[in-house]
């Protein structure tokens, strides 16, 4: 079976800086595949050239074996990548299951005139949107917060929040920024156990994260990014004994 | 169901207010009331536009007008006749023979030959539609006050285009449009006759308004909306195609400020280049804000109020002061909401108006404690 996400010869620079330099890996069906590296290796700018956020000025990223480079994130949203944002990026004033439903956006159809008329199917439709909504909410254990004000909810909450919205469109693909960023180790390991969760059902992940803690115990692939590069890339105990890997992170002795 | 009893109080007034006003022998309240609600159809658009999508438009007063001229433009024409009394031209000839024109004669009795006034006002929606389709397309990428600034300057041009076209009346405008046909028995027409009639038809077409709007706003294309207005990169990731949806409401505002300018220009029986001025963009900007940006009865309701207040000349000559005040007092208070938020869980009416002192107080900067140096 092929890959589910392959990145060729992927770059971008931003004036003088290579922020992304002909970087290329595969993200497996069904595995999760993490993007590791320090401040400023490029894990966000590789992310959003995927995402279709930026366009990048040479490689290929195939999705599913279609060419989506450059493609406009809405676009690639209806292939079928869904996504988290590393600041959360929720509707504050709009419910948390309202959030969720917009997750729904691609898998509904019902235009503007049938949204003013309320035509019949566009009701069902919309009955639909909530329900499946409903279940990611419940799937994250977030349905005591379904009916409040999103932007009242504590920090972690909205994490969950924006995975419910980006699991309820049911991606193939599901592009973690940071998840961990601003949790506490107690909330990093749930989000880990529930990450696997994820995975388990039937879904490729890749995660870009800085936390090791996170990424070490439930990756099943690791690329490490370093000043644009690849530095390394393989499974979770080849990464730690990586000796490049250490030295980036622990910083070198003969430096 | 109870989003829609907003929609009930403007149905019942509709057909109450009249017989009640008939019996307070106030009817002659009825003209500025009918008016009132044309005006308020057109903050309703805006409403959507500005309120629910973020998307600020300067210039909603010349969809309005738009609607208005093209409406009475048409229905206006004098078609070149053969001495038949037949239209000339083929293709007019074929409009007659479907009953889409309209005979009439001018203020020296010869007769006349235009298009009916329903097939006019219905071009006259059509036209305004494209206009903001057209504008539309390379206007909405700007945000914020780039925006703001750029449906201003679409607004000044069509205000000085009415002005200065001689076919447009220039500074006059145009005067004896005919009533406007909806159904049999049913004209949008003013005299004292049809008043009360009228009334009703402008308060049910409101409500009808009304209601469209409300349930677009509980749809998934309102959903999309309000998440745009949030944040362009989010809606976009989660499939959202953020320049077609604001491209759909910026031409649905200016469908209702068309519909609102074309029904009104058919019940005074005239329109002047005033119902551009950018002067009437910002009422219509105020009466969003003041009503709540993002809530459809607060903009009914305020702009109900203040139209007929002003239209009544309760303002006198602050006319148009009141509305500038109006957005800079809303400006304030939001702005010092957006800096010191209250305290999330005050729900109910007793923690909005909580929450509404604590803003109201944010405006003014706390004095410093001298004794904390």
């Amino acid at each position: 079976m092929s890959a589910i996400l392959s990145v060729q010869g992927l770059s971008r620079a931003f004036g003088g800086l290579r922020a992304v330099d002909g970087v290329g890996f595969e993200a497996g069906r069904e595995r999760i595949t993490a993007v590791i590296g320090p401040n400023g290796a490029g894990k966000t700018t590789l992310f959003n050239l995927i995402s279709g956020s930026l366009a990048p000025d040479s490689g290929k990223v195939l999705f599913d074996g279609d060419d989506i480079t450059g493609m406009k994130p809405y676009r690639v949203a209806r292939r079928g990548i869904a996504r988290t944002f590393q600041a959360i990026k929720l509707s504050g004033r709009m419910t948390a299951l309202e959030n969720v439903m917009i997750g729904r956006h691609v898998r509904s159809r019902a235009g503007f005139l049938e949204g003013m008329l309320a035509a019949p199917w566009a009701r069902a439709e919309e009955r639909s949107i909530r329900e499946e909504a409903m279940k990611a909410v419940e799937l994250l254990g977030i349905a005591e917060y379904a009916g409040r004000e999103t932007g009242t909810l504590p920090f972690g909450i909205q994490r969950s929040v924006e995975l419910a919205r980006a699991l309820a469109s049911e991606p193939k693909l599901l592009l973690l920024d940071e998840p961990a960023s601003g949790l506490n180790a107690r909330e990093t390991k749930e989000l880990a156990e529930l990450i696997a969760r994820i995975r388990d059902r039937g879904v490729s992940i890749l995660v870009v994260e800085h936390d090791m803690s996170l990424v070490m115990g439930i990756s099943d692939e690791i690329v490490v990014l370093d000043f644009g590069k690849k530095l390394a890339q393989g499974a979770p105990r080849e990464i730690q004994r990586n000796k490049d890997v250490i030295a980036i992170y622990l910083g070198e002795d003969d430096a | 169901m109870r989003r829609f009893v907003p929609v009930l109080a403007l149905a019942v007034l509709a057909f109450a207010l009249p017989p009640l006003a008939a019996a307070t022998k106030t009817s002659f309240l009825l003209t500025q009331a009918t008016m009132s609600a044309y005006y308020v159809l057109a903050s309703l658009g805006l409403c959507a536009l500005m309120g629910y999508a973020g998307q600020i438009s300067m210039g909603q007063a010349a969809f309005f007008a738009i609607g208005g001229y093209a409406s009475s433009f048409l229905s206006t024409l004098n078609l070149p006749t053969a001495a038949s009394g037949q239209a000339e031209a083929p293709f007019a000839r074929l409009l007659d023979g479907a009953g889409l024109l309209a005979r009439g004669a001018d203020a020296y009795g010869a007769p006349t030959l235009s298009l009916s006034p329903a097939l006019a006002c219905l071009c006259a929606v059509l036209l305004a539609a494209a206009v903001a389709a057209l504008i539309g397309t390379p206007i909405l990428r700007l945000k914020g006050h780039y925006l703001a600034m750029a449906t201003l300057g679409f607004g000044i041009v069509i205000e000085k285009i009415a002005r200065g076209t001689k076919a447009l009346g220039g500074a006059d405008g145009i005067s004896g449009v005919p009533s406007l046909r909806i159904l049999p028995g049913v004209e949008v027409t003013g005299g004292r006759q049809a008043r009360a009639a009228n009334f009703t038809i402008a308060w049910v077409l409101l409500a009808l308004g009304l209601a469209l709007l409300v349930n677009l706003v509980r749809s998934r294309s309102g959903r999309a909306l309000r998440a745009l207005h949030d944040g362009e990169a989010a809606a976009d990731a989660m499939g959202v195609d953020t320049a077609r949806y604001k491209l759909k409401v910026f031409v649905l505002g200016a469908v209702y400020a068309a519909v609102a300018g074309a029904f009104l220009t058919h019940f005074n029986g005239s329109i002047g280049p005033g119902e551009a001025n950018a002067m009437k963009s910002v009422r219509y900007v105020a009466i969003v804000a003041i009503g709540g940006m993002a809530n459809l009865t607060g903009t009914v309701v305020a702009g109900l109020v203040l139209n007929f207040l002003s239209l009544r000349g309760v303002f006198g000559s602050l006319d148009d002061g009141v509305f500038g005040a109006i957005l800079v007092i809303v400006m304030l208070i939001n702005i010092g909401g957006a800096r010191r938020r209250p305290a999330a869980g005050a729900a109910g009416l007793p923690g909005r108006l909580s929450g509404f002192a604590q803003r109201v107080r944010s405006v003014f900067p706390a004095r410093r404690d001298r004794s904390a140096r």
